[in-house]
């Protein structure tokens, strides 16, 4: 099953869980299945049902390109991460 | 694999380079590539060195005007009025514009696949509405007959500023009585948390936390706890901005420019002007350096207005004054972190608080910050808070490794510090913690597989860590340092010609030799000379959307795009065989040696085949498009050496060499060119360069002769040891090279002046009013 | 404004006229007025060589240099360096080693280069830094300029 990583700021509404299992084949159904066990969760990270300018979402360490598209497989590992620009 | 502890290493020189220049080989493991490692003479070469290549202001249009910015005086102001009418008034002044000539904006954010910008922020940095935030802040502009006249009747503007406190230290800004710069800005909580309700100048605050941190300090053998701060600094890119435009009557807007992104430019442009982005065409002229300095739009959108204004093309160019007072730096910041390790030497923990500069709107780089500051090494427990803040100061932008050079001078200085404390060898404490593949980040992203260890070994086998230094007053230091690298979208087009050769076209604008980088992976892949592909830099009307040029991401993202599109010429040219032979395409082999075979023993070289397009379908076009995303993270590893003059506190660097992991170096000579000018950029960071402010907020050293980068008989020749740990994201294994090198040298030097003189320096630069002024104390 | 003058130069090579203004830098004239567009701008004050020009056989920044200063010198520019079948072996050692990256300063080196040369061909490390300290580049860290100029030199004196 995916596991996501919640930042350290979001933990609030996960009641200090850190890695939570989710059953999800994408990115934009993590999402939904954390907000339905998480209420809010996907306020915090969705805008207009896209990923909040300047948020990123990182499957396995690299920083996916799709966003909320990007598939999941069972053993991904998902992290939310402010972009970082490089000079 | 053996572990990395049982492999064996060597340094030797590397093939082709100038004394000085090595590598790491590890037995057993040399790739072979016929194009990919050599070192041809650049494509753009002859014309950068007979002065025909043509930068940013050497464009030139019939009927073009010259125009001129007029910058705020003050650091912190309230615009009651501004009257332009004299000015408008001057023979030979064609246009004034102001804020209010630009559609109105709104808060929203805009994502420029790198950054977040937040586009209201951007319209007023571009020209100031209600306020002006930093000494140059533009305030109106003119477009005339010459730059004299546009100068002269710019001076006629009448500005009325009400005079507003400034606030320039991040300590100071972020205090509950500061005066605040933006009204709108609230503290924004990342990553995924919620935003605050009160204006202040803290824009965001990030937080990390893994493990447990406490319990991990309170059984730490060693804690050292420091602060640090280092001042704003600045790219200090050779060639200043410039921007010249012109808006057709048939709405069509042409911009050329010196950009690292000409793509960003069309965004910024046509969001800024509210005109679609396809009536925007964005001309990109050769790039006078960047460093992460010029992706954001400045006179861009200002020229484009004047042209409208005046129906003639207009030029923008600034003078090295206003590249400092207005564009660029980095930030500068406070930072208070904190190590504990074992008896054993093991990190056990690490917590990090970093104020950044913002400048005048929220966009530091602290997150980056926040991520490098213990990347180096295998931290089980930490937890990191990073501040965003509004000073008045120009608006902060990236600067290579953004955020990282800061935490590494704090980082790696501790290190240091623990190293000495424990008696062990800062190599092997490095050795020992480094982060290697599996391993989680604070952040809990965990690494791929990376090259921090070998770049220690590179160190501990190099002759410079083994020879001994000579002289009193003399010592040597290392440190370490990391960035993440980007991959990004990049798009390449290659024609075939009837002479063999490949045209190539790309949207990545060449700042430091990616042309030739480029076109060596679609030479190698297709078996031709680097020499027998001739790329060129297009316009955005031209070639798909491309992201920077920036964020060591070029050479690997636009890399793949070549290779992409140097396979699908190789699919295509199999067709070509098969009619031909009249057999399928599956039965025509293409060999490395740009031979197709097939399978009755045909045989025809690609110079051949490429004379027989026309008659077998017509010309051979190779298309590569790509979002690259396994860039892979670089570590470096550097050594300095320093002599420290007790009498002035003035530190010379006598001997340096970096190390680097590249994953695979396609041209050797542009990758240690990367390394070693990185590493001047950082040594000037270390000892020299610093914006100076007045406490009124104004910047006092905005040239060249007082903000005093680097010169050729300031440093010493820098050595390089290139390390290739391959990056299994890309087929010839590229990490990207650019940013690393500017990470290390602070600490590195820092580290080298307490060796030699035992006073350890934890605030930049090192600057020999303050080192003298630590000798000192430390002599009392 | 002033009047504008007649200005009676050699640049080169060639006898050339132009009008300036008393005001106007040689830097602009040779840019905005001739299209010698090879010599570069980076700071108008002269700290960063990029505008180096040699006059009457010695390296100037031509941008602390006024356009009616030069009546009746020899300007030397980027653009009267090559030869006119291939490079100049100062061009080639640039090309050889590598020594530019953006290449916006490039052109004031290889003027500066050329400049020292002719004055001594052989020079020592020292002496070559010592020499371009007044032309600042960014990019490389000078370590493959230097060697270059060292390249250029050792050319020469064969």
């Amino acid at each position: 099953m995916p596991r996501v990583h919640i930042p350290a700021p979001a933990r609030d509404l996960t009641g200090g869980e850190v890695d939570i299992d989710v059953e999800a084949s994408s990115v934009r159904r993590l999402i939904g299945a954390l907000d339905l066990r998480f209420p809010g969760f996907a306020d915090r990270v969705l805008e207009e049902g896209e990923l909040k300018p300047g948020l990123r979402v990182a499957i396995d360490g690299h920083i996916s390109p799709m966003g909320v598209l990007a598939r999941l497989e069972t053993d991904s590992q998902v992290h939310f991460l402010a972009a970082i620009g490089g000079g | 694999m053996a572990s990395v502890e049982e492999r064996q290493f060597r340094v030797e020189p590397f093939p082709g380079g100038a004394p000085g220049n090595q590598r790491l080989v590890e037995e057993g493991r040399l790739p072979e590539y016929a194009v990919v490692g050599t070192r041809p003479v650049r494509h753009d070469g002859t014309d950068k060195v007979t002065g025909r290549a043509r930068y940013g202001a050497d464009i030139k249009l019939s009927g073009l005007l010259q125009g001129y910015v007029l910058r705020s005086p003050h650091a912190h102001a309230r615009i009651v009025s501004i009257d332009t009418s004299k000015a408008a008034a001057v023979p030979g002044v064609h246009a004034v514009c102001t804020n209010a000539d630009l559609p109105s904006a709104s808060h929203r954010a805009g994502d420029l696949g790198e950054g977040v910008v937040d586009w209201y922020h951007l319209n007023q940095n571009v020209l100031a509405n209600d306020k002006v935030l930093y000494t140059g802040h533009a305030v109106a502009a003119v477009a005339a007959d010459s730059v004299h006249v546009a100068e002269e009747a710019a001076k006629l503007i009448e500005v009325e500023y009400e005079v507003l406190p400034p606030v320039l230290d991040v300590r100071e800004a972020r205090l509950a009585d500061a005066p605040v710069l933006n009204d709108d800005v609230r503290t924004d909580r990342q990553p995924v948390g919620e935003q605050g309700d009160t204006p202040t100048n803290v824009a965001k605050h990030f937080h990390y936390e893994k493990g447990d941190v406490d319990a991990a300090f309170a059984a730490a053998e060693l804690v050292v706890e420091r602060e640090f701060t280092t001042e704003t600094v600045h790219q200090g890119y050779i060639e200043p901005h410039t921007a010249t435009a012109l808006w057709s009557p048939d709405g069509k807007i042409t911009i050329w420019t010196s950009t690292q992104g000409s793509f960003m430019i069309r965004m910024q442009v046509a969001e800024l002007l509210n005109v679609p982005s396809s009536k925007v065409k964005v001309v990109p002229m050769e790039i006078g350096g960047g460093f992460g300095g010029k992706i954001a739009v400045y006179l861009q959108p200002v020229a484009a207005v004047l042209s409208r204004m005046s129906g003639r093309p207009v030029k923008l160019n600034m003078d090295r004054s206003n590249v400092f007072d207005a564009t660029g730096p980095t930030p500068g910041s406070y930072m208070k972190v904190k190590i504990g390790v074992d008896a054993d030497g093991m990190i056990t923990a690490g917590e990090a608080e970093l104020l950044f500069e913002a400048g005048a709107f929220p966009g530091s780089p602290i997150n980056p910050g926040c991520m490098c500051v213990f990347a180096c090494y295998d931290v089980p427990n930490g937890r990191i808070d990073g501040y965003d803040i509004c000073v008045n100061k120009p608006r902060s932008n990236a600067y290579r490794a953004p955020g990282s050079t800061h935490v590494a001078l704090a980082t790696e200085t501790i290190v240091d510090e623990i190293c000495e404390a424990q008696g062990i060898c800062p190599v092997e404490f490095r050795l020992k913690n480094a982060a290697k593949e599996g391993d989680e980040r604070v952040d809990g992203v965990t690494y791929p597989p990376v090259g921090m260890w070998e770049t220690i070994k590179a160190v501990e086998l190099s002759e410079h860590w083994q020879s001994p230094l000579e002289g009193p007053h003399q010592g040597r230091g290392i440190a370490s340092g990391f960035w993440f690298n980007f991959g990004g979208n990049s798009v390449v087009a290659a024609t075939v010609n009837e002479d063999g050769t490949v045209s190539l076209i790309e949207g990545s604008t060449d700042i430091g030799g990616t042309r030739a980088s480029i076109s060596m992976q679609l030479a190698e892949i297709l078996g031709i000379a680097a020499e027998d592909v001739t790329p060129t830099v297009v316009d955005t009307d031209s070639i798909g959307y491309t992201d920077v040029t920036g964020g060591s991401r070029t050479t690997h993202a636009t890399g793949l795009a070549a290779i992409k599109a140097a396979e699908d010429i190789q699919a295509q040219l199999r067709q070509r065989a098969a009619i031909l032979w009249d057999v399928d395409a599956e039965q025509v082999e293409y060999d490395s040696g740009a031979t197709l075979t097939g399978p009755d023993g045909q045989s025809i070289g690609f110079q051949e085949i490429a004379g027989k397009l026309n008659q077998t379908g017509g010309p051979v076009v190779g298309r590569g498009s790509v979002n690259a995303d396994k860039h892979g993270g670089a570590f470096g590893t550097h050594i300095a050496d320093v002599e420290v003059d007790p009498d002035t506190g003035k530190v010379q660097v006598i001997r340096y060499t970096v190390v680097q992991d590249v994953g695979t170096a396609i041209h050797p000579s542009y990758v240690e060119g990367q390394m070693q000018g990185g590493a001047a950029q950082g040594i000037g960071w270390a000892i020299n360069e610093e914006y100076y402010y007045g406490d009124d907020g104004r910047l006092h050293n905005a040239s060249f002769l007082d903000y005093r980068i680097p010169t050729c008989y300031d440093l010493p020749d820098i050595e390089t040891i290139i390390v290739e740990v391959p990056n299994p994201g890309h087929p010839f294994g590229v990490r990207g090279v650019g940013e690393v090198p500017i990470v290390p040298p602070p600490a590195a030097i820092a580290n080298a002046i307490y060796r030699a003189t035992g006073v350890r320096l934890r605030s930049l630069p090192m600057s020999p009013p303050k080192v003298l002024h630590e000798l000192l104390a430390a002599d009392q | 404004m002033a009047k504008k003058r007649i200005i009676s130069t050699s640049i080169n090579g060639d006898p050339v006229e132009f009008l300036a203004a008393p005001r106007q830098t040689l830097l602009e004239v040779l840019r905005e007025d001739l299209d010698l567009i090879g010599t570069k701008e980076g700071c108008s004050n002269g700290n960063c060589g990029a505008c180096t020009v040699i006059l009457d056989g010695r390296p100037v920044d031509s941008c602390l240099v006024l356009a009616v200063e030069v009546e009746g010198s020899d300007v030397e520019t980027i653009e009267g360096v090559a030869p006119t079948d291939g490079l100049h072996v100062i061009q080639d050692a640039f090309l050889d080693q590598a020594a530019l990256q953006c290449g916006i300063c490039t052109p004031g080196f290889i003027m500066s280069t050329k400049a020292l040369l002719e004055e001594n061909a052989s020079p020592t490390e020292d002496e070559i830094r010592f020499h371009l300290a007044g032309n600042l580049c960014r990019c490389t860290g000078y370590d493959k300029i230097v060697r270059a100029v060292q390249q250029a030199a050792e050319g020469e004196t064969n």
